[in-house]
């Protein structure tokens, strides 16, 4: 038997979490192994909407999406790498037989502006004349003007080519099987027979996070459902924020976004059912036409664009919405960064960022009081 | 039991003799096609008021061209026939269809994917000018049209259609300036041996090539295209191309008709999740099927080109064939006579069509020397430097990383003419064998559709 | 300007006349949009990325590379759509229709 390989953290999941934590764990010099299923970036990283938005976030999420979107804003340089963001905005609009959002994004703009996010308020004429291709529904608009979005497709990869550059070992196509601490160290074993072994374990495994969780003793409530996702020809690039429904209501809930070369991605409305233990997850046609009817209350023009694709991916959720992020209430040297529940994509660098300065000092700034992953073992 | 509901997707050959398979049973079947008139694409039938005769337009294969028009118009009786009807998308055990009155979903009990080919194509520098067609189109253009793609045309790949389409075009006085045979003639007699099981056939192809040396067009065999020398406003200029002699000349034409034989329409095959496996001959993924057209998932029946390309005559063996299957599965009574017949039948033309692969090899070291500049992706303007730097720099390995990371196969056809060129060039840059590199996966719509055909309930 | 295609047969249709960029093109009953098209003139669209202009791959409604639009904005496949006396083809993206339509 050969012996184990070893490093100073081991991270299982190839996520945008776990290729973030190996980039900037090797840019304070600590050695790394990123085990992946299947290729880095692939699932929820990979098929998301790729908003870079801070609006519409809790308060108390703001500090750690402030972090991040620093580095979303220094991203190319940092990855050597162009993952496509584009620093154009994003707006939430109401609808008129819903006044009480406007209220409600109002209020939110109020007090987010403690936290350096500043939204704008648009509606009446104004909207009209700054985005003519609203609907008549829409009654009000709150644009945050330094938020953006980003290639999903590109960022995972991006951070793991960048991280295996600086000397992190990512190894795709290399299935974690299962994973104990023996002794003082993590060891896991892989589905191809190899071992690995480190004193401190991270995992983010997003939608697979449960039975690594489970192993340790403790417990996340994580379930997974999949986008739903597709996209437009191309047109003239003339739409610069990515614009979303603010709504309760799931089926209203669609966003798009312009990318330059002109396709608009369409996000949002009913979600997909996953099969997580297959790698699978099936876009449901009645999904995308509900979807597509939704899409044009938004924008009655778009009525006339042809969809080229619908895809989907497997994302974990929790109950409250909110990730479990930070180290283990049971086991030392274990950590935790998944369960991102739709809304990850953003948060993503600073994660990495805010991991690797926990793990590598014992401590961060960022306050992940809410995201402790002992707030399920009461319930 | 109430009767089973069993859809056939595809009014050709295969769909036809399916369709009228289940009929002859006493059953009904719903027969969803995407053209406005079946006959599917090899007997495509002219518009209403055209008025050339079945022997002009189909040669050789006229009378099973008329046997296939006049028996499906016998059968609309006895089916449900829908046309102009794209089945997009399939899931729970319907088919979701986009017609004439808009989106619709429809349950079966057994589905029977006759979705036929489309011309499979190795890019050649230059192939995105106007002016360049797919083989496939150049006939399209003269059976359904009475018109040629150009002024001056020249047929450029391998495959029995580059030979057939040549010879329709001098007939129908259509100006042909060569015939260029990427395969030697040397894979013409290895191949002998496979071919040598349809003698008709076989001498149908060697009197093609007859008729289009007797009309005077230069064939040559053994031939690598250079470029489509053009221009960006105007189009396709002249072909540039090494003869076998290692000579690099030049034709001036308006027009190239292009293809290397043909690629199945695979796409509803893999939404209904069916497995798929390599075949190294053709150096293609094709969906798994038994000796009776039984695809990997329960209730899902594959028969034609649109499985596994063995042409026309073909395909009306293995539509009648997957139909009994359907039958039996169901708990009809099937005569085991027939089935050994159309099984040994379906063999007989599956050698065939494995002689005519190695006779009219696909051009797989083309694309590994296609210059950096070749645009590959016609859709997306991903040209071959690109995808290279794909796997050079980013790692991509994999058919769909690759798609992922360079938007190879990305766009509105989504991977049809660019996807086995673009594994090719993925293994042949990292090193790595043509299977490993995978296949693009199909997503939905299996073409692009309006959003504005997504009408919200009341209107 | 001359056209891409050539007719070789069945020229006894009837004719009819559409618009094509607002100007009329002379076309017989039964052709395509593509063939009425490209048998007065050599364009039938521009690819998006700037490599110039398309006339069509396939013909058989799979490559999507004939799209033409309606004065209404609707987009066509060209290759599919019979041509019809008074339609009005745009072989550019109407201004009005993407993204300042109200």
């Amino acid at each position: 038997m050969t012996s184990p390989i070893r490093s100073d953290i081991l991270i299982i999941g190839g996520g945008i979490m776990g290729c973030a934590s190996a980039f900037f764990l090797r840019r304070r010099g600590i050695s790394v192994n990123l085990l992946e299923t299947d290729l880095v970036g692939r699932q929820a990283s990979g098929t998301n909407f790729g908003n870079v938005r801070r609006q519409g976030r809790p308060l108390y999420q703001l500090p750690l999406a402030n972090r991040s979107i620093a580095i979303w804003r220094q991203a190319q340089a940092l990855l050597g790498t162009d993952i496509e963001y584009l620093q154009r905005g994003h707006m939430r609009v109401s609808y008129r037989n819903r006044p009480e959002i406007a209220g409600d994004m109002e209020r939110y703009a109020a007090e987010a502006a403690q936290f350096d996010l500043d939204l704008e308020m648009i509606s009446g004429n104004a909207l009209r004349a700054r985005f003519p291709f609203l609907g008549p529904e829409v009654l009000a608009a709150s644009l945050s003007p330094d938020c953006g979005h980003a290639n999903p497709r590109l960022t995972g990869p991006a951070f793991a080519r960048a991280a295996e550059r600086a000397g992190a070992g990512v190894h795709e196509m290399c299935k974690a099987v299962s994973a104990a601490k023996v002794g003082d160290d993590f060891l896991v074993t892989t589905q191809d027979g190899r071992e690995f072994r480190a004193p401190i374990l991270l995992i983010t495994a997003g939608a697979w996070a449960k039975r690594f969780v489970e192993a340790f003793g403790e417990t996340a409530p994580l379930t997974s459902r999949g986008p739903n996702m597709c996209v437009t020809e191309p047109l003239p690039y003339a739409i610069g924020p990515s614009i979303g429904v603010a709504t309760p209501e799931t089926m209203e809930s669609v966003y798009f976004r312009q990318v330059e070369r002109g396709n608009l991605v369409i996000g949002g409305s009913i979600q997909n059912p996953t099969f997580p233990d297959e790698y699978r997850v099936y876009v449901k046609p009645e999904n995308s036409i509900g979807q597509w009817q939704q899409m044009q209350r938004l924008i009655p023009a778009i009525g006339k664009l042809n969809i080229l694709r619908t895809w989907s991916g497997i994302e974990s959720y929790l109950p409250d919405h909110q990730p479990v992020l930070g180290p283990s209430a049971a086991v030392s040297g274990l950590y935790y960064a998944f369960g991102f529940s739709g809304a990850g994509f953003q948060l993503g660098p600073g994660v990495g960022e805010t991991m690797a300065e926990l793990i590598g000092t014992g401590a961060t700034d960022i306050d992940l009081t809410a995201y402790r992953i002992d707030r399920f073992s009461s319930e | 039991m109430a009767e089973p509901s069993i859809i056939v997707v595809g009014a050709g050959p295969a769909g036809f003799r399916a369709a009228q398979t289940l009929a002859d049973a006493g059953l009904r079947p719903i027969v969803m096609d995407e053209a406005r008139r079946a006959g599917g694409q090899i007997y495509r039938r002219q518009p209403e008021g055209f008025t050339r005769s079945h022997q002009d337009l189909y040669g050789t294969e006229a009378n099973r061209a008329r046997s296939v028009h006049d028996g499906f118009d016998a059968l609309l009786p006895h089916i449900d026939y829908r046309s102009d009807t794209l089945v997009w998308h399939l899931s729970d055990g319907q088919a979701w269809t986009l017609g004439p009155d808009g989106h619709r979903s429809t349950p079966y009990d057994a589905l029977l994917l006759c979705t036929g080919a489309t011309d499979r194509v190795m890019p050649v520098k230059g192939w995105h000018h106007a002016g360049t067609y797919s083989l496939g189109a150049a006939q399209i253009a003269l059976k359904a049209q009475a018109c040629a793609i150009g002024s001056r045309v020249v047929f450029l790949g391998s495959g029995p259609l580059l030979y057939l389409v040549a010879a329709q075009y001098a007939k129908a006085g259509a100006n042909v300036a060569a015939v260029l045979d990427t395969s030697p003639f040397s894979a013409r007699i290895a191949a002998l041996p496979n071919l040598l099981c349809q003698p008709a056939v076989l001498w149908n192809g060697i009197a093609l090539t007859r008729d289009i040396k007797k009309a005077g067009i230069p064939v040559l065999y053994g031939v690598t295209p250079v470029e489509v020398v053009g221009n960006p406003e105007t189009g396709v200029g002249s072909l540039r191309f090494r003869a076998s002699d290692g000579t690099e000349q030049d034709i001036d034409c308006d027009a190239i008709g292009m293809g290397h034989h043909l690629r199945p329409e695979a796409q509803l095959a893999d939404l209904a999740r069916c497995d798929f496996a390599f075949e190294a001959l053709t150096r293609q993924w094709l969906p798994v099927q038994d000796s009776d057209g039984r695809s990997s998932v329960d209730g899902v029946y594959l028969a034609g080109d649109g499985a596994r390309i063995s042409g026309a005559r073909s395909a009306e063996v293995s539509g009648r064939l997957a139909a009994l299957a359907v039958l039996k599965d169901l708990g009809f009574p099937v005569d085991s006579a027939d089935l050994t017949h159309l099984r040994s039948a379906k063999a007989r033309y599956g050698r065939f069509a494995r002689g005519l692969a190695q006779a009219f090899p696909w051009p797989s070291e083309q694309a590994k020397a296609l210059p950096d500049e070749t645009i590959v992706c016609r859709c997306e303007a991903v040209t071959a430097g690109t995808l290279r730097e794909t796997v050079r720099e980013a790692g991509a390995r994999e058919a769909n990383r690759a798609k992922a990371l360079s938007r190879v196969g990305m766009g509105r056809c989504q991977g049809r003419y660019c996807g086995l060129a673009a594994a090719e060039i993925i293994a042949a840059e990292a090193g790595v064998p043509l299977e490993s590199v995978g296949r693009l996966r199909n997503a939905a719509p299996v073409k692009p559709i309006a959003i504005g055909t997504a009408r919200t309930s009341g209107e | 300007m001359s056209g891409r295609f050539v007719r070789l047969a069945e020229m006894d249709r009837k004719p009819l006349t559409f618009l094509v960029d607002g100007a009329p093109v002379d076309a017989l009953e039964g052709d395509t949009l593509m063939v009425a098209i490209l048998t007065s003139s050599r364009r039938l669209r521009d690819s998006e990325f700037g490599d110039g202009a398309r006339s069509g791959f396939c013909l058989m409604a799979a490559c999507q590379d004939c799209w033409v639009w309606t004065s209404d904005g609707d987009k066509l496949r060209a290759c599919s759509t019979f041509a019809r006396a008074g339609l009005e083809i745009s072989r550019r993206a109407p201004e009005a229709t993407w993204p300042n339509l109200p």
